[in-house]
């Protein structure tokens, strides 16, 4: 074999029930936690009212509690987060939306004492939770049509190995975000757009190996499909592993200088990127190998049916 | 033999696509629109429904509403705002980079339906009444600012207040202007108020056969500017209501944006030293595909006069890591070939047409997906999609097409011929087979 004696080759087919096991005890983790602790939902999708306050120093938390209840009564966040580099940023969300004359009101005060103007956000879940639907219906209706596409290119069992992949990975941020309780807000749900982007992409380059190796070589044993898989892999490996340093580099950087705006977009960028890179080689590819050799078989006992068929 | 006729073709393409760059990129960049997240302002999204709460909003008063509202931003001065016209009865406001929300959220929401009414609020005279574009600011005898409306027809004034007059005996005879009047509101009851909702109630002495009407309401001058223009820019035919609202500080959007900037520099800054470390002369011919691709992603959103906003942002990212991944795929099968023992040139050959139907496949499927969230998608997941769109096909121009012409010009000059370590392969790494 090429480069064999060279490069030692990783056995992925081998291990390939470890990563599945580890795959479904995800799942099962994940599934339990959103049951169970769900979502931190942000405003976008929580009937209610977020002011962000940005001040020159340091905020407090009693600080900030003090200011609302100086601007009248009723003033009393629900929830207040420090926020920014050193704090000088404070998040004070309101469980119901806050009317035009309450927003003036707040927005005066703030300019006046601080003299910055708020970041007031006032939203009925309505659109958040439309966007959200819509977003999930546009990737399953995106989901048939990339089946088809790889349907037609390469064939059924790649195509469902790499719908499974994209859906771990969605699956897999979401997850996270769920432990961690950390906000979903809109931009999260264009950081999982990203992912599924990207997963389809990673998952594509390796199955595309895959399928011009199968295409060189003769296979009737599943040592020689795991051959060919572990090749084509290897053969990858060395693209994937750049690909995914130079995006978690720019992910990164977006997360580190990038600014409170977008920090939990980046932080779900690189938790999708890696989730994604684990999926293309350990889940799809596994998958698809598992698939494979069940179909081979069943084309294997078909044959041999047709040869023993006329002596009997 | 060596070409050098080849080299001096790259370099001057160089050139002129750096010349190029440094003389334009500045202003391209500059000239982007940015979303709200980005540079701040505020949007609203309001649901349009019939004034008596009656029957569907049709397709020619959506569109009109869109108009009136037009008309009333341009009262505010705001530059590119985007109104728009979501789903059956929705319309969504966008003022980026607007400095009084709370004036802009006013404007917006008026109705701008002024009537006249008796103190039991039967409608003596409507909106309909007044003339167009009618309204202006008076000084009063005390110099105080009062706003003037035009009427239609000054005996239908007269007749009005003779009626008052004739109906109500003094202290009763007040002739109440509303602004926006709502079922259920009462004089009777914001009279005793302090700040009632009626703009005033004068009292009718007279018959006045005039066409010309002065509202005196204690008006700051600006509030009397404001209520003119309001007027004239024309009464919506329709209830808004506001089911969603997001503003941004100016000061946080532009912080933001700046940090972003920077994060994005460091980013690609990252990606080059990387690319160069590992892929040595094929990273050189990476770095000028890249900045291209940037460039011309940029141009283009430009030219479509696409909102950039973080979502985009994000796609931008996405297409980046695309982008960079169709030059690695391309190199990682060069240096493949070179590695089982082929020359340079055949190396460069094999590995060019060989990723190339992977890189299609791959862009193909994400241009699908991007496509569907195109259709389907809406605000946010649509914006995403549509830089999504233009980096995939940039990224084929430019990471594709231009990498493969650049480093083609030097692999055909013969210049590595037998020197396999530009491009990062050990001699002993080689197969010897051949």
């Amino acid at each position: 074999m090429l480069g064999s004696k060279r490069r030692k080759e990783i056995p992925f087919v081998k291990h390939r029930k470890k990563f599945f096991i580890i795959s479904l005890v995800m799942a099962a983790v994940g599934i339990a936690l959103l049951v169970t602790i769900r979502l931190n939902l942000g405003i976008d999708f929580e009937s209610g009212s977020r002011v962000e306050v940005s001040g020159d120093e340091p905020l407090t938390a009693e600080q900030v509690q003090e200011d609302f209840a100086s601007i009248g009564e009723g003033y009393e966040p629900d929830d207040i987060t420090l926020a920014g580099d050193n704090g000088q940023m404070a998040h004070a969300r309101f469980i119901g939306a806050l009317d035009q004359g309450e927003i003036s009101e707040i927005q005066t005060y703030f300019i006046d004492n601080y003299g910055q103007e708020p970041n007031i956000s006032t939203v009925s879940p309505q659109v958040g939770e439309e966007l959200a639907m819509n977003a999930l219906i546009s990737v399953l209706i995106a989901a048939v049509g990339i089946i088809i596409y790889v349907t037609i290119r390469f064939q059924f069992l790649y195509a469902l190995a790499a719908i499974v992949a994209l859906f771990h990975d969605a699956f897999f941020i979401i997850v996270v975000f769920s432990a961690l309780q950390l906000e979903v807000n809109v931009p999260f749900i264009a950081a999982v757009l990203t992912i599924v982007g990207y997963s389809i992409n990673d998952t594509i380059v390796t199955f595309d190996r895959i399928r011009e190796n199968m295409a060189k070589e003769e296979v009737s044993t599943f040592e020689q499909l795991s051959a060919v898989v572990d090749k084509s892999l290897n053969q990858t490996l060395g693209r994937s592993i750049s690909t995914v340093l130079t995006v978690v580099f720019a992910a990164v950087s977006l997360y580190v200088f990038g600014g409170e705006a977008i920090r939990s977009f980046s932080f779900a960028l690189i938790v999708g990127l890696i989730a994604g890179t684990y999926s293309s080689l350990f889940l799809a590819a596994q998958l698809w190998v598992s698939w494979k050799w069940k179909s081979i078989q069943k084309q294997q006992n078909k044959e041999a049916q047709k040869e023993t068929e006329p002596t009997i | 033999m060596i070409k050098k006729s080849r080299i001096v073709i790259f370099f001057l393409i160089v050139l002129a696509i750096g010349g190029l760059m440094s003389q334009t990129a500045l202003n391209t960049a500059k000239s982007i629109n940015l979303g709200l997240d980005l540079q701040g302002g505020f949007e609203i999204l309001y649901e349009v429904s019939n004034p008596d709460g009656e029957g569907e909003v049709t397709e020619e008063t959506m569109q009109s509403t869109v108009s009136a509202l037009d008309q009333r931003v341009n009262v505010l001065g705001v530059s590119e705002p985007n109104i728009s016209i979501e789903g059956d009865n929705r319309v969504r406001v966008q003022l980026a980079g607007i400095d009084d929300q709370q004036q802009a959220r006013e404007l917006l929401a008026t109705e701008a339906d002024l009537s006249f009414r008796d103190i039991d609020d039967n409608v003596l005279l409507s909106g309909d009444d007044l003339q167009e574009s009618g309204a202006s600011v008076n000084f009063d005898q005390g110099n105080q600012p009062v706003v003037s409306v035009g009427l239609r027809d000054g005996d239908e004034f007269g007749r009005v207040t003779e009626q008052v007059i004739e109906e109500y005996p003094p202290p009763e005879n007040l002739m109440v202007i509303w602004l926006d009047y709502e079922e259920g509101d009462s004089f009777m009851e914001e009279s005793q108020k302090e700040d009632p909702k009626f703009l005033s109630a004068p009292s009718v002495n007279e018959p006045l056969y005039t066409d010309t009407v002065q509202i005196e309401g204690n008006f700051e001058l600006e509030e009397a500017e404001f209520l003119a223009e309001i007027l004239n820019s024309g009464s919506l035919p329709v209830e808004l209501e506001e089911i969603y609202s997001n503003a941004v500080g100016a000061s946080l959007g532009e912080e933001a944006m700046d940090q972003t900037i920077f994060a994005g520099f460091i980013g690609i800054g990252l990606i080059f030293a990387f690319m160069l470390f590992y892929y040595r002369f094929m990273g050189v011919i990476s770095i000028i595909s890249l900045t291209s691709y940037i460039y011309v992603v940029l141009v283009v959103f430009n030219w479509m006069q696409g909102v950039l906003t973080l979502p985009g942002l994000a796609a931008l990212v996405l297409g980046v890591g695309m982008a960079v991944d169709a030059n690695i795929i391309t190199y990682e099968r060069i240096k493949e070939e070179l590695r089982e023992g082929r020359s340079v040139i055949s190396a460069f050959k094999l590995g060019t047409s060989r990723s190339f139907s992977t890189i299609v496949d791959a862009n193909i499927t994400t241009i699908i997906a991007a496509g569907v969230l195109f259709y389907y998608g809406t605000s946010s997941v649509q914006g995403f999609a549509v830089v999504l769109i233009v980096s995939i096909l940039t990224s084929f121009l430019t990471a594709v097409l231009l990498t493969r012409f650049l480093l083609g010009l030097w692999v055909k000059s013969r210049i590595f011929n037998k020197k396999p370590r530009v491009f990062g392969i050990k001699e002993r790494d080689i197969d010897a087979r051949q």
